[in-house]
C-alpha cells in the first residue's frame, strides 16, 4: 500500500545520501522523494511516498528514519488529512484535434499552457494524484511526446 | 592550535587513554602529536586488528575504544572492525586520515570515500572540512558513540585540516534536537507489563547484550529473584546473569540449551530485555514461543516488533526499566511458578549440556573449555573467535560477570577474537585474558603475535585445532552429505609460528595432558600459544537447523 511520510531533517551535507542508503540497505521501495528547504533554512523537508506491504514494514520505515541521527521528526500522513501536490511538465503534439482537446481540458482541470509552438504544447499540471491520473489518462490518448514530474510534497491540514 | 593537536587535546578531554592504530601518509601530523601526548599508542600489524582491539577495549570496560588509520587502504582495512562493532552496539571512534580537501573526489593516491563506505555500518560519520568545526565534531562523535544504543562513529579527517590553525575551545556539552534517546520506560507501559507478569504461569526472561551495555546485571538479578522468573541469556548477554544461579537457563537458539529452547517454546510470557530477536535466537519465526505474550524492553525502537510482533513494547534503558519493574512489583500478585520450575528442572535433568567424554582417544574441545573454566574459577575474560570454538566457549565456560565474555555475535567476524583480546588485556592488565580460537580463525589476524611480543602482553591463546573450518564442516556433514568443500585446512606449525614471533608455544595431543597443560599455560606470566589437537569431527550440539523451530533440535535431546 502507498503511504506518504515526511521527514524534517537537518539541512546538512550528506543527509539525502543517508536516507537513500537506508531505503536501499533495508529493501524499502521509494515511489517518489522530494527534498527542499523549509521556512527555517537549517531544516529540510523530505516527502517520501513509499510502498509498504503491511503496517509492520511502514512502522519499521518510520522508526528507521527516526533513528537516523539527522532526522528531527517523522510525520506519517496515512491517517491524517493532508494536501499533496507534484508538478508535471509535458509536451503534446500540436495539431487541430489536440488543440481542441487541450482547450477543453484546460477549462476542466488545473492545466496551464506554458507555451504553444507550431510543433507542440508545453503544459504544466499541478494537482493531487487522483486528478493527475485522470488528466494523464486523457493526455495519453492525445499522444505524449515527453513528460517529466517532480516528487510529491505534502502538508497537513 | 593545529588541527592534529586539537584532535589529540579533544581525545584527552574525552578521557582517552589508549589508541590502537597504524600510521600512513595522511595521518603523519596526528602521529607527530601523539609522539609526546599522554595517550598510549598501540601499533597493531593490520588496521583490522586495531579496530577489533579498540572494540575489545570497549567491550571489556564500557569505555569508548579509539582506533586510527590512514586514508584509502588503511581506512578500508578498518571496515570489518567497524561493522563488527556496529552489529554488537560497541562504542567506538574510528579516526581515518583523508587526502587533502582540494583532492577529495579526484581519485587521489590512497583516496577512498570513507563516509560513503561506512554509512550503513556505523552509527554516524563525519567528513571534517573545516578545522573550526573539529573540536565540536569530536565532542559530538563521542556523545553519539556512547549514548542511546552505542555504536561506532567514524571521523574522516583530511590531512590539510590536520595542519590548519584554529582556536581550541572544547564544548562543555552537546545538544542535538534530532537525537534524544529514551532512557526510562513509560509508566503506563510498565503497568501493562506488570499485569502480564502477574498473570503469567510460565514466564521466561531473555537477557541480551543490552544488559551488559547498560550494566543492568544487578537489576536483572534482583528482578529475577523477586519474580522467580527463569532467565536465558543470549550470546551477547552471557555474563549478564550469573550462570551458577538456579534460575539460569543458558543460551537460547541455534546452539542454546535444550531447556532454554523448550522453556521459551512452552512459555506464556517472554520478557526480552536488550535483545533483538536475532534469527539465530528465534529459529523459525512462526514456531517461536507460539503461546507467549511478549514484553520487549529495548533502547532502540527499531528493534521492537522488527522480527517478532510485541504485545508490550517498552522503549528505555535496560537498567532503568528493570529497576522500574522491580520497584513496582507487588509480590503478593505474582502467580506461583512452582510447577513451571519443576517442569524446567525436568528438562535440565533430562537434557543437560553434555558431550561424549569417553568415546574417543582424542581431546574433546568441550573438555578443554571446562578445564580452563575450572582452573580460572570462572573469572577470566574469555575472548572468542567465530565458529565452533565460539559456541563451545559459550556453552562450557560458566560466566558470572558482565564484560567477561567477548565475542562477535551479530557480524560473526572470524579474526575478531585475538586482536580484541589484545584490547581487553590493555584495558585489564590485572585480569587473565584468554582467547579461544579455531585453527582457521586464528590465522585471520595471526600477525598480531608481533603486537603481543612488542608490548610484552600476557594473553593466552588456546587454539582448538581440528584441521577444519569446523562450523561449516559440521553443516556439510549434517546437511551436505559430508562433502567437505573448502573446509579442510593444511595448517602451519603453530608452535613454531609463535616461536618465530618470540612467543612460547606448546602442543597438546593427549587427553591425559589437558589438565596439566592448562595449569602450565595459566601459571606462565607471559603469552602462550597452545595448539590443542582436538577430535577433528566433533560437532556443536544441541543444534537447531537453520530456519527450523527452536524445539526441533539435533543432538543433546535425551
Amino acid at each position: 500500500m502507498r503511504h506518504t511520510i515526511q521527514a524534517l531533517v537537518e539541512n546538512r551535507f550528506g543527509v539525502l545520501a543517508r536516507v537513500a542508503s537506508l531505503f536501499s540497505a533495508r529493501g524499502y521501495n521509494i515511489e517518489s522523494l522530494a527534498v527542499g528547504e523549509t521556512h527555517d533554512p537549517t531544516v529540510s523537508c523530505m516527502t517520501i511516498v513509499v510502498n509498504a506491504e503491511d503496517e509492520r514494514i511502514l512502522e519499521q520505515i518510520k522508526k528507521q528514519l527516526n533513528k537516523l541521527i539527522d532526522v528531527i521528526i517523522v510525520i506519517d500522513f496515512t491517517r491524517r488529512e493532508y494536501v499533496d501536490r507534484d508538478l508535471i511538465l509535458t509536451k503534446i503534439l500540436n495539431n487541430d484535434r489536440n488543440k481542441k482537446a487541450i482547450e477543453g481540458l484546460v477549462k476542466k482541470f488545473p492545466i496551464k499552457i506554458i507555451e504553444e509552438t507550431k510543433e507542440d504544447f508545453l503544459l504544466e499540471i499541478c494537482s493531487d494524484r487522483h486528478q493527475e491520473d485522470e488528466i494523464l489518462k486523457q493526455l495519453k490518448s492525445l499522444g505524449i511526446k515527453e513528460l517529466v514530474r517532480t516528487g510529491r510534497i505534502a502538508i497537513g491540514k | 592550535m593545529k588541527g592534529a593537536k586539537i584532535l589529540i587535546e579533544s581525545l584527552i578531554r574525552e578521557g582517552v587513554e589508549v589508541i590502537f592504530g597504524y600510521p600512513g601518509g595522511t595521518v603523519i601530523p596526528i602521529f607527530d602529536c601523539l609522539y609526546d601526548a599522554p595517550i598510549k599508542f598501540i601499533l597493531t600489524r593490520h588496521e583490522q586488528a586495531a579496530a577489533h582491539a579498540a572494540d575489545g577495549y570497549a567491550r571489556s570496560t564500557g569505555k569508548v575504544g579509539v582506533c586510527l588509520s590512514t586514508s584509502g587502504p588503511g581506512a578500508t582495512n578498518l571496515i570489518t572492525g567497524i561493522a563488527t562493532a556496529h552489529m554488537d552496539s560497541v562504542p567506538m571512534i574510528a579516526i581515518t586520515g583523508q587526502v587533502k580537501t582540494s583532492l577529495i573526489g579526484n581519485d587521489a593516491f590512497q583516496e577512498a570515500d570513507v563516509t560513503g563506505v561506512t554509512r550503513s555500518i556505523s552509527k554516524y560519520n563525519y567528513l571534517v572540512k573545516d578545522v573550526k568545526a573539529l573540536a565540536y565534531t569530536i565532542k559530538e562523535a563521542f556523545y553519539l558513540a556512547s549514548t542511546g544504543r552505542p555504536g561506532p562513529v567514524v571521523i574522516d579527517l583530511p590531512v590539510d585540516i590536520q595542519i590548519q590553525d584554529a582556536d581550541f575551545n572544547y564544548p562543555e556539552k552537546i545538544e542535538m534536537r534530532s537525537y534524544d534517546p529514551t532512557y526510562y520506560g513509560h509508566p503506563g507501559q510498565i503497568k501493562k507489563a506488570l499485569k502480564l507478569i502477574y498473570e503469567s504461569k510460565k514466564p521466561v526472561v531473555i537477557a541480551g547484550g543490552g544488559i551488559i551495555i547498560s550494566e543492568a546485571h544487578n537489576e536483572l538479578l534482583k528482578f529475577a529473584e523477586k519474580t522467580k522468573i527463569p532467565v536465558s541469556a543470549t550470546l551477547m548477554g552471557l555474563g549478564g546473569f550469573p550462570s551458577t544461579n538456579d534460575l539460569f537457563l543458558g543460551m537460547p537458539g541455534m546452539h542454546g540449551t535444550v531447556y532454554a529452547n523448550m522453556a521459551i517454546t512452552e512459555s506464556d510470557l517472554l520478557i526480552s530485555v536488550g535483545s533483538r530477536f536475532d534469527d539465530r535466537v528465534t529459529g523459525r519465526l512462526d514456531a517461536f514461543a507460539p503461546e507467549a505474550k511478549i514484553i520487549h524492553v529495548d533502547i532502540d525502537p527499531t528493534s521492537i516488533s522488527k522480527n517478532i510482533k510485541v504485545d508490550i513494547p517498552i522503549v528505555g534503558d535496560a537498567k532503568n526499566v528493570l529497576g522500574q519493574l522491580t520497584e513496582e512489583i507487588d509480590e503478593s500478585k505474582l502467580s506461583d511458578l512452582g510447577k513451571w520450575h519443576k517442569k524446567i528442572d525436568g528438562w535440565k535433568k533430562k537434557s543437560p549440556l553434555a558431550y561424549d567424554k569417553h568415546g574417543s582417544n582424542k581431546i574433546k574441545p568441550q573438555h578443554v573449555i571446562e578445564e580452563i573454566c575450572k582452573q580460572t574459577e570462572g573469572k577470566a575474560i574469555i575472548v572468542t573467535e567465530v565458529g565452533q570454538n565460539q559456541m563451545w566457549a559459550s556453552q562450557f565456560y560458566k560466566y558470572d560477570y558482565p564484560r567477561q565474555f567477548l565475542s562477535s555475535g551479530g557480524l560473526g567476524t572470524m579474526g575478531y577474537g585475538f586482536p580484541a583480546a589484545i584490547g581487553a588485556k590493555i584495558a585489564n592488565p590485572e585480569k587473565e585474558v584468554i582467547v579461544i580460537a579455531g585453527d582457521g580463525s586464528i590465522q585471520m589476524n595471526i600477525q598480531e603475535l608481533a603486537t603481543l611480543s612488542t608490548y610484552n602482553l600476557n594473553v593466552k591463546i588456546i587454539i582448538l585445532n581440528n584441521g577444519y573450518l569446523g562450523m561449516v564442516r559440521q553443516w556439510q556433514e549434517l546437511f551436505y552429505d559430508r562433502r567437505y568443500a573448502g573446509t579442510t585446512l593444511k595448517n602451519p606449525d603453530f608452535v613454531k609460528v609463535a616461536e618465530g614471533y618470540g612467543i612460547d608455544g606448546i602442543r597438546v595431543e593427549k587427553i591425559s595432558d589437558v589438565e596439566s597443560s592448562v595449569k602450565k599455560i595459566l601459571l606462565a606470566k607471559k603469552s602462550i600459544v597452545a595448539d590443542f589437537r582436538i577430535e577433528p569431527e566433533e560437532n556443536v550440539f544441541p543444534m537447531v537447523p537453520a530456519g527450523e523451530a527452536i524445539n526441533r533440535m539435533i543432538g543433546g535431546m535425551a
